[in-house]
């Protein structure tokens, strides 16, 4: 009853409800689709950097993190291997690595780069560099000479594939050791940054050209989307002796999870501003409906509804106002979201400064349905609270001053 | 009269009004602070990175800025600088070299930038002099010291005294070897350069790397960012004439977007998605309001057929209208630009402290607290929006009393 009285009464001015409902869906949408945009560069930054060899979590010796030298490799990945078989991880894949600091150099060219030993097989499962080879060829399993550059790198060396490359590092014993490459394969990756950085050789070449023997730098582990890696962290901890280290992605990747954090406090303060902005509209808008019904509600007074029935009516109406908004503003911003889920918004044009600051070249929305649910409720419970206002006015009138009213 | 008459109606519903006004001035006051917090944010981190890397122009070898050859110099300095002091916008120069190379330490080796400062110059064009954190700076005289980024020293484990072994290539392919001493430490902030940077006097690099007087970057300052188009328009001119003396191939002159072209488009990028963001306020804040302009005329039917038939004509009725909703806009605008005002002035006296996002904003440059910078455009901007925006969501109703027939307006209940 009080359902279809406020629903009557929304289109007595069918105008004036269509203006605020569109002002509440554009709002509502902005939200939405703002808030998508956020989390599909958030969710795609992790996905990269997760892709780029840092994966769900990482085992090393302990103090490699802080000092990532030769000094600091596990001497025998048994041990960390036994454990992650022991613990149980449904569909998780590892690799072992070897990374180091060393210097890449041609004829004519030298630079800083990681060097990093794969097993090519199971790296392949684990990291970007599996599917990244765009010329040439990718490494064998053992490769002695063969080395992935990426695209950036060759760029800058003026070289291609087929050519040497030689890397300098220094090895167990505390010696430079230097080993000449043949450059097997260019890579690509989402940052011009990463191309420039890593160099992949075989583990097998690595172990050789630095005298590890069977030693390894660090155990990458990815658990399938979606999973937490924390439980698996502390399962693998407490398998292992002291000396080891586990750090998931979060503990890895501390900018990224503070990146992250800064926008969600964004993506909030973003709602609260479009609420504020929608709601001087809202309250208006009922002012003013309710205004021009005083003398009804004075006869609802006289007809003996109590005040409170009163509220409940205006509150109703505004919910029911809101509601209607909130569905069309949410049908906007699934639409939006489908429509440029497929090919994404590309920045390419901005190809510099979206590298500058980190950023997907191409930005894909990810719809979250709590993302969308926090919006929807932002919108619906202050909407409510700023409707008393209208409706407390409303409720405070009584039916002799109503009727006299003109 | 009219305006007059446009003020009486302003008042005639206040809370409307005021409510209306209100939402106006939400959306100035909230653009004015947030233009303001954007151009404070660009403006320290473009004055970090002109200020600790780049300077606001360079003169290179062309093609030394994407393939960063020991051998591609500027030869011929002194000509160069000649062509500065005759432009009264540079304020001040120096001279840079810079050179891949190995640095070790007795048990770390790492490949890093060696880069030759002038080091009685060098303060004039960078602040890299505040920054050094251990020890002190390089001083005129000084031979085979080096001053170390500190995160470079950490991994190195080498600190103040202690001695570090560079090997690189010359400029004539000849093997570069020395120990120098680091003399200093200096931290900047920002991760990527303090792990790889490592200064040593140019007249020493120079004679290491066999530069035979030549440097790689004379690097120059103008009094801001804004004087940069004019000098660099003037020195490519200049240089252009030398390189036809010489009949050699001119040189390159870079300005700082040219030298970061990240920094730039990334400023650009976020710049033009906050624009969008900004929009998209406007256009609720717009509806929220059109919907007061719309009532005020449902509820004054009656009175403008009133009016109409004592003779007003329509177009003086909707001049009428916009009159009143731009009064509104105009007020709640004001209010906004003084309520942001204050507000903006107030976070650029105290800054804003962004807790455990400091470290990402430290690599943009931009350190500790962040201060909000009020300028001219980022107080206009926002509100000559909101107001453009608003005209056209006034102007609707307003033509809306085009359609009114006087006979049927007055008997409108």
């Amino acid at each position: 009853m009080t359902l279809r009285m406020a629903w009557r009464n929304l289109w007595r001015n069918s105008r004036r409800t269509m203006v605020i409902l569109t002002a509440v869906a554009v709002g509502v949408f902005s939200m939405i689709f703002i808030g998508a945009l956020m989390a599909g560069v958030g969710e795609q930054m992790i996905r990269t950097s997760i892709a780029t060899l840092v994966g769900s979590l990482q085992i090393h010796q302990h103090g490699y993190r802080d000092d990532p030298v030769v000094e600091n490799t596990m001497e025998d990945p048994s041990e960390p291997q036994a454990a992650l078989a022991s613990v149980r991880m449904p569909d998780a894949r590892w690799s072992r690595r070897v990374r180091v600091s060393a210097v890449a150099g041609n004829a004519r060219h030298s630079a800083g780069v990681s060097l990093v030993g794969i097993e090519p097989e199971r790296e392949a499962a684990v990291s970007f560099i599996g599917g990244a080879v765009t010329e040439g060829r990718g490494l064998s399993p053992g490769d002695p000479y063969g080395i992935l550059v990426g695209r950036a790198l060759v760029g800058t060396f003026e070289t291609r594939v087929g050519r040497k490359l030689v890397l300098m590092s220094q090895a167990a014993d505390g010696e430079m050791a230097s080993r000449a490459f043949t450059i097997a394969g260019v890579f690509r990756a989402e940052l011009e940054a990463t191309e420039k950085q890593f160099v992949f050789v075989s583990l097998a070449a690595a172990q050789e050209m630095l005298g590890l023997g069977e030693g390894v730098s660090e155990i990458a582990v990815l658990l399938p989307d979606g999973a937490d890696p924390d439980p698996v962290a502390r399962a693998l901890a407490a398998a292992l002796p002291e000396r080891y280290e586990i750090l998931t992605w979060r503990e890895l990747l501390p900018m990224l999870t503070a990146y992250i954090e800064m926008n969600d406090t964004f993506t909030a303060i973003w709602y609260l501003v479009v609420f504020i902005a929608m709601g001087f509209g809202i309250i208006n808008t009922l002012l003013m409906a309710v205004f021009e019904r005083m003398r009804e509600f004075g006869l609802m007074r006289a007809l003996g509804m109590t005040p409170g029935g009163i509220v409940r009516e205006v509150l109703v109406e505004s919910g029911l106002l809101l509601a209607i908004g909130m569905a069309a503003g949410n049908a906007l911003a699934v639409a939006a979201v489908a429509a440029i889920g497929e090919n994404g918004i590309d920045l390419s044009a901005f190809a510099a400064g979206v590298e500058y600051a980190g950023m997907p070249r191409v930005i894909y929305p990810a719809l979250s349905f709590a993302g969308a649910l926090e919006a929807n409720l932002t919108v619906w419970v202050l909407g409510l609270i700023v409707s008393l206002y209208p409706a407390l006015k409303a409720a405070r009138i009584t039916p002799v001053s109503a009727m006299a009213r003109v | 009269m009219h305006l007059r008459m446009a003020w009486r109606n302003v008042w005639r519903n206040r809370r409307r009004s005021l409510l209306t006004m209100a939402a106006i001035a939400f959306a100035c006051a909230l653009l004015v602070f947030m233009l303001s917090f954007q151009f404070g944010a660009y403006e320290a981190m473009i004055n970090t990175a002109v200020k600790v890397h780049t300077g606001y122009f360079q003169v290179q070898a062309p093609g030394y800025q994407e393939k960063r050859e020991v051998r591609r110099v500027v030869e011929n300095p002194a000509a160069v600088v000649r062509c500065l002091d005759t432009i009264p916008d540079v304020t001040a120069h120096t001279f840079r070299a810079n050179a891949f190379s190995l640095a070790s330490s007795e048990d770390r080796t790492y490949g890093i930038s060696v880069t030759g400062i002038d080091p009685a110059r060098e303060p004039g064009v960078s602040t890299i002099q505040t920054l050094v954190r251990e020890g002190m700076f390089l001083e005129p005289g000084d031979g085979p010291a080096a001053l170390v980024g500190a995160l470079l020293a950490r991994n190195l484990r080498v600190g103040v005294g202690d001695d570090v072994t560079l090997l690189g290539q010359g400029r004539d392919g000849s093997i570069a070897a020395t120990v120098v001493t680091v003399k200093g430490t200096f931290s900047s902030g920002q991760d990527d350069f303090d792990r790889s940077a490592l200064y040593i006097p140019l007249d020493y690099f120079q004679e290491l790397y066999a530069m035979r007087g030549a440097v790689h970057e004379v690097v120059g300052v103008t009094p801001s960012i804004w004087a940069v188009p004019a000098v660099e328009r003037r020195l490519a001119m200049d240089l252009e004439r030398l390189s036809r003396e010489k009949k050699t191939q001119p040189l390159a002159v870079l300005d700082w977007k040219a030298l970061m072209p990240g920094l730039a488009q990334g400023i650009y990028l976020d710049l033009v998605s906050g624009l969008i963001f900004y929009l998209m306020l406007i256009i609720v804040v717009a509806f929220s309001i059109m919907n007061t302009f719309l009532m005020a005329i449902f509820e004054r039917t009656r009175e403008f057929g009133v009016l109409m038939a004592m003779g007003t004509t329509t177009g003086r009725l909707t001049r009428l209208l916009l009159t009143e909703s731009m009064m509104m806009t105009l007020m709640g605008m004001a209010a906004g630009m003084l309520l942001g005002s204050a507000v903006t002035l107030y976070f650029e006296a105290v800054g804003i402290d962004f807790g455990s996002a400091a470290d990402i904003l430290r690599q943009y440059g931009i350190s500790g607290r962040m201060h909000p910078v009020l300028t001219a455009p980022s107080l206009l901007i926002g509100p000559l929006l909101v107001c453009f925006i608003t005209f056209w969501a006034a102007l609707w109703p307003a033509l809306r009393v085009r359609r009114l027939n006087p006979v049927e307006a007055m008997t409108h209940v």
